[in-house]
């Protein structure tokens, strides 16, 4: 019952918590996005947190290797994954949530739905939307 | 605190996973109720990764590191499931 172990079970704990919370936000969040950013997250921070608790425990070389090469595929992997989902759902016409807000015609560039829409036949002819 | 021997019915792992678990229920609401298809991608995304924290905290509760071995592989593969259902969500929109 050294401190460590207290270390290691806090870890483990907390990890289990974040896993908690990411399914909690893919249940309760209104929209895609949301639901995937929390999953994304949440997620990947509860993984993270119980292999440091398993590099804590063990403190072997080869442990903390394959601990670090975990941190290091899920930190390069899991956004590379949401954006991916995320740019093909949002190409597929996913809708928003109706309360978020989109002011992307005020700033000068084209809006969502615009961008949407003519992106496919307005790109030979210049989109002056873009300049502004 | 974690035993020597290596029990899976430590007090530690019961807690840990069952509170993963609950994580995983809640994605397999999502995963049957789910609107469109990205969000049952999503929701099979999480439980890989919720399973994946199950094993992590099985290696440290049974004292076996080269469990660790099969969280990276995991890791690796959930990545490739989930590029290949994008890509097939793009290609199902460009048709």
């Amino acid at each position: 019952m050294s401190p460590i172990d207290f270390v290691t079970a806090g870890l483990m704990f907390l990890g289990a918590f974040f896993g908690m919370i990411a399914g909690v936000g893919i249940v309760r969040m209104p929209d895609l996005y949301m639901r995937m950013q929390s999953a994304t997250k949440a997620g990947t921070l509860g993984i993270l947190c119980i292999v440091l608790a398993a590099a804590t425990h063990f403190q072997t070389a080869d442990v903390v290797i394959k601990a670090s090469l975990t941190l290091l595929f899920l930190g390069g992997t899991a956004p590379i994954a949401s954006h991916l989902i995320a740019r093909a759902a949002y190409d597929s016409g996913v809708e928003l949530w109706s309360k978020t807000r989109d002011d992307r015609g005020s700033t000068g560039r084209p809006a969502v739905h615009e961008a949407v829409d003519e992106g496919a036949d307005a790109e030979g002819s210049g989109d002056s939307g873009t300049k502004a | 605190m974690i035993p020597e021997g290596g029990d899976p019915g430590h007090w530690l792992f019961i807690i840990t996973s069952s509170v993963l678990a609950l994580g995983v229920a809640a994605s397999l609401v999502r995963l049957v109720q789910g609107p469109t298809l990205a969000d049952r991608v999503v929701a099979l995304d999480l439980i890989g990764f919720l399973l994946l924290g199950v094993l992590a905290a099985f290696s440290i509760v049974t004292q076996r590191p080269s469990v660790l071995f099969v969280v990276v592989v995991a890791a690796l593969i959930l990545f490739l499931g989930t590029a290949a259902f994008a890509i097939y969500l793009d290609r199902r929109w460009k048709q």
